[in-house]
């Protein structure tokens, strides 16, 4: 790569947090980059937006719970800002007026599951130490830019001899459990373990968690795996709430890219990538722009780069064939409230510490179940899943002094909702949320200042992911680590010289994690050298 | 709402008695290390009178049914159905592995009532042992409250306060009695190495057995005690603590971090001639190869270590609380790291430095001398110690 005025030596295609941390690697070795960003501002799907005046929503992402310690640590993120504080409990109201916690500390929460079993409370021990054996276990798989297990390159069979060799140093019953942890789904795996159904289903929802899938779904059971990992580096306290919203986040990888020498255009869309004898030259922006480069890399996810961005002819028929069938189907709706107040749950009446950390509106397995089988059959759930939190409880700057906003993750708004979205279904969708959270907190409605209703349909229009799935494609067993987006090309490279990818559509995928832009780089870095 | 851990039954009358506001945390309650801003007099108490321990937080099960002694036996190390009705025994339990799981008591109430104390919770790990036998188990760590009476002057105060002789009531057994009228279990057990007893009771009558204890025991100097004192009693007396002195295999996240009981020199309390227990074959066959752990006694040499100081004008300055972290020994002279130390203390009975340590089997042998890290002045220096039999101190009143 040689450097030239107007030239530059890798553009980036999306200001998210994974364009942002690819732009950042590459810029720290030296590279010419471009970051273009759609929006006027930067983090994709991890932005703090002012919405309502006063109030600053995590409009879309809104817990950090997976963000790289690698990328925190080479990036300096924290001399950028990032500063993260903790989000440690969750509370679960029940229909009974009961409700299940679990605290930071563990005496605290053996002596809160024991009031409703005391195997339970036991073996809740046993299971989080394990499961943070796992992702110990899987850490490596993670961290590595996968080998092609079909490749006879020496470079795929050391990556597939360094696999192996990890499982093998895996103990008989830990192989056991990750095999299961692979293929169950997540109710039964929890049936192992757990006989409290609030317990079960409180747990089984982060198996689903942006997915489309229910917690008895066969598959659930390793998206439990993939949100322990946030949990294993604890000293870096990579699991919590972003200060300033989850935009906060991107916008210090933005001033840390930025102080290597990155440069970020806004409100710069990307409508082509250009080519010339089947390499990528450059792209071509919405006012008529052109850029050029000899590296494009897309953080879009592969549908949009591979079905928009790059020319069907310029990609063979089969990849095309797969980037169609690409499971991506989004799943979840966001509402963002602005109260002039704090909520009050019947379950736990008044101010307290459950309103510092997650409220999980999962009363039940039956209750999470169907509200998939809505989604099943092309609806909403009329009673959602729900992920409540109160980020003004947490950094009292995202609202107003004594006012808050609540953000709410909700399961299941398909994208494939029977008719497609609309304002009508939108309202609806909205008045049904705020139905289910006034189930467990009926003042709820006295309260609300304004609210923001999103559906999957909003959310591709804001930030452009496909269909509104927030993991840039399932995260199915068929969609993961070799297979990720596509057998053949999950090494960030694409049938396109000179094109790679760096989205969550990557390999290790979801979640506000960065390693799928750390390692697009790297592996960007290594091709070049 | 409140999330505050709750105090012990005795709460109310050990919380007007903290000075200093010193709680510390044990398993779920909050319980005082000390009553007195320093806790040497309560350590004097149990060797010289009699300092009273609340140690409600313990871990307690009933295992009632025709079948408790043989899940019990399924589940502990120790040979419970060789155990009279009225007998203690201490014991480990372990995984299927062999490695250990907890440690604590077995009380043969009657035949078909025992009562198991742990350190950690064990209710899950009791029912799954129970299938298919005919036993009901019930977690009463929080329904009984018990009190640990130790010290030369306890069975007088006691004998005093339940007005009955205890003279019957052999190291290791336990009898029943009324205090203020209150039914109370006393075992002649401790976790001091000195006379002493334990007594137990129903949460809710807690407070007048403890009004009558120290009523009984003003004459003879009884001293509510914390844990600080405690934990010297119990390296004077070379008991191992859970967490501290071992990694429980439940807690264990590598392999190497977990024990067997041989290797905590517990082999004595392995019934090998027992049908099963959860860990037999590993443990027998363990017990087949040489040892590669021992857990022994080590005692710091003054002169060397007073030494340390000296060279820099200074006094020698001695832990003034019993440690719990790992400090690294080497063989002798040498730079080769045979093991270390996991408590320690400095004995103000026996004036001498004390450690409770692992040690490589060849290295474990009595009279090996080791040099121990010890950080003079902010540089790590090495003191010279030998290994030397536990208890570091056993005297005759503990069984007579």
């Amino acid at each position: 790569m040689t450097r030239s005025n107007g030239r530059y030596d890798a553009i980036v295609i999306g200001g998210g947090h994974n364009g942002l941390v690819t732009a950042a690697y590459l810029a720290r070795a030296g590279k010419k980059v471009v970051v273009l960003e759609r929006r006027h501002l930067v983090g994709g799907a991890a932005v703090t937006e002012e919405v309502i005046p006063g109030f600053k929503f995590s409009v879309f992402s809104y817990v950090v719970s997976l963000l790289r310690p690698e990328i925190i640590r080479d990036l300096e993120l924290p001399s950028h800002g990032l500063e993260i504080l903790p989000l440690e409990s969750t509370v679960t109201p029940m229909f009974s007026g009961d409700y299940l916690a679990t605290w930071p500390d563990a005496d605290q929460t053996r002596r809160e599951i024991a009031r409703h079993s005391l195997k339970d409370a036991e073996a809740y021990e046993e299971y989080s130490r394990l499961m943070g054996l796992m992702a110990m276990a899987v850490k490596p798989i993670i961290s590595m830019i996968p080998p092609d297990p079909t490749s006879l390159s020496p470079r795929d069979l050391r990556g597939l001899l360094k696999v192996g060799t990890h499982f093998q140093s895996l103990s008989e019953k830990h192989f056991h459990l990750l095999y299961k942890l692979m293929t169950m789904s997540s109710a039964d795996f929890l049936d192992e373990w757990f006989e409290t159904d609030v317990l079960k289903a409180t747990k089984s929802a982060s198996g689903i968690i942006g997915t489309f899938m229910g917690p008895r779904t066969p598959g659930s059971a390793y998206v439990l795996l993939h949100h322990y990992m946030g949990e294993i580096d604890g000293a870096f306290r990579a699991w919590g709430f972003a200060r300033g919203g989850t935009g906060a986040i991107s916008e210090s990888i933005k001033r840390a890219a930025k102080a290597l020498g990155a440069e970020v255009r806004l409100d710069a869309e990307v409508t082509k990538v250009r080519t010339k004898d089947g390499r990528a030259t450059g792209v071509v922006l919405v006012n008529g722009d052109e850029l050029e480069a000899p590296v494009v890399v897309s953080s879009l996810d592969p549908k949009r780069t591979f079905l928009t961005l790059v020319n069907e002819a310029d990609l063979p028929a089969e990849f095309v064939s797969d980037m169609r069938r690409f499971k991506i189907r989004g799943s979840s709706g966001k509402v963002n409230l602005a109260l002039s107040g704090l909520p009050d749950f019947t379950c736990l009446p008044g101010v307290g510490p459950h309103l510092r950390g997650a409220m999980s509106i999962s009363p039940s397995l039956e209750y999470v179940e169907r509200a998939y089988d809505d989604a099943k059959y092309g609806s909403f759930s009329q009673r959602p899943y729900m992920d409540i939190i109160l980020p003004s409880m947490i950094d009292p700057g995202m609202a107003p002094p004594g006012k808050h906003v609540m953000s709410v993750f909700v399961q299941y708004a398909p994208s494939t909702i029977t008719g497609g979205w609309d304002n009508f279904k939108r309202d609806a969708f909205g008045n049904a949320v705020i139905d289910a959270i006034a189930q467990f907190a009926p003042s709820i409605r006295n309260i609300i200042v304004e609210k923001q209703v999103l559906t999957p349909a909003d959310i591709e229009r804001i930030t452009g992911l496909t269909e509104g799935n927030i993991f840039q494609g399932e995260l199915a067993l068929h969609q993961l680590f070799f297979l990720r987006p596509s057998p053949g090309w999950a090494q960030y490279r694409t049938p396109v010289r000179g094109l790679w990818q760096c989205g969550s559509g990557t390999h290790p995928g979801g979640g506000i994690m960065g390693a799928g832009g750390r390692l697009a780089a790297l592996e960007i870095l290594g091709a070049a050298s | 709402m409140n999330r505050s851990l709750p105090g012990t039954p005795f709460h109310a009358r050990t919380a007007p008695l903290v000075e200093g506001q010193t709680w510390r945390r044990w398993a779920g309650y909050v319980v005082a290390s000390s009553y007195e801003l320093h806790h040497d007099r309560e350590y004097h108490a149990i060797r010289s009178s009699a300092a009273l321990f609340d140690v409600s937080p313990l871990f307690k099960y009933h295992v009632r049914g025709p079948d408790a002694v043989r899940l019990m036996d399924r589940v502990v190390t120790r040979d419970v159905a060789k155990a009279k009705v009225g007998q203690v025994l201490y014991t480990p339990w372990c995984d299927g592995a062999g490695k250990v799981l907890d440690d604590g008591t077995v009380s043969v109430l009657s035949p078909e009532f025992l009562r198991l104390t742990s350190a950690e919770p064990n209710y899950r790990w009791l029912c799954e042992n129970a299938r298919g036998l005919k036993v009901t188990i019930e977690d009463t760590s929080d329904g009984i409250a018990a009190l640990a009476l130790q010290g030369p002057n306890s069975r007088l105060i006691l004998e005093h306060a339940a007005g009955t002789s205890l003279a019957n009531v052999k190291f290791f057994r336990l009898t029943n009695a009324l205090i203020r009228g209150v039914p109370v279990t006393i075992t002649r057990t401790g976790y001091t190495g000195d006379l002493g007893y334990e007594i137990w009771m129903d949460a809710e009558h807690a407070l007048p057995v403890w009004d009558a204890l120290i009523a009984a025991g003003a004459p003879y100097g009884i001293t509510p005690a914390g844990i600080l004192a405690l934990d010297v009693a119990r390296i004077e007396a070379g008991l191992l603590l859970l967490d501290v002195d071992y990694v429980p295999a439940r807690k264990a996240l590598i392999e190497q971090q977990k024990s067997s009981p041989i290797e905590l020199g517990l082999d004595w309390t392995i019934g090998f001639d027992k049908p099963a227990f959860v860990g037999h074959d590993a443990l027998l066959a363990e017990r087949e190869r040489p040892a590669e752990w021992k857990f022994v006694g080590v005692e710091v040499h003054w002169e060397p270590l007073e030494a340390l100081y000296t060279d820099l004008g200074l006094a020698p300055r001695l832990p003034t609380t019993a440690w719990r972290t790992s400090v690294p020994l080497y063989a002798a002279d040498s730079d080769r790291q045979v093991g270390y130390a996991s408590s320690g203390c400095w004995s103000p009975l026996l004036k001498k430095y004390l450690t409770l340590a692992h040690l490589e089997a060849g290295s474990a042998d009595v009279g090996t001398e080791l040099d121990m890290e010890i950080t003079v002045e902010h540089r790590r220096k090495r003191a010279r110690a030998h290994v030397r039999p536990t208890p570091f101190f056993n005297p005759e009143r503990k069984r007579a």
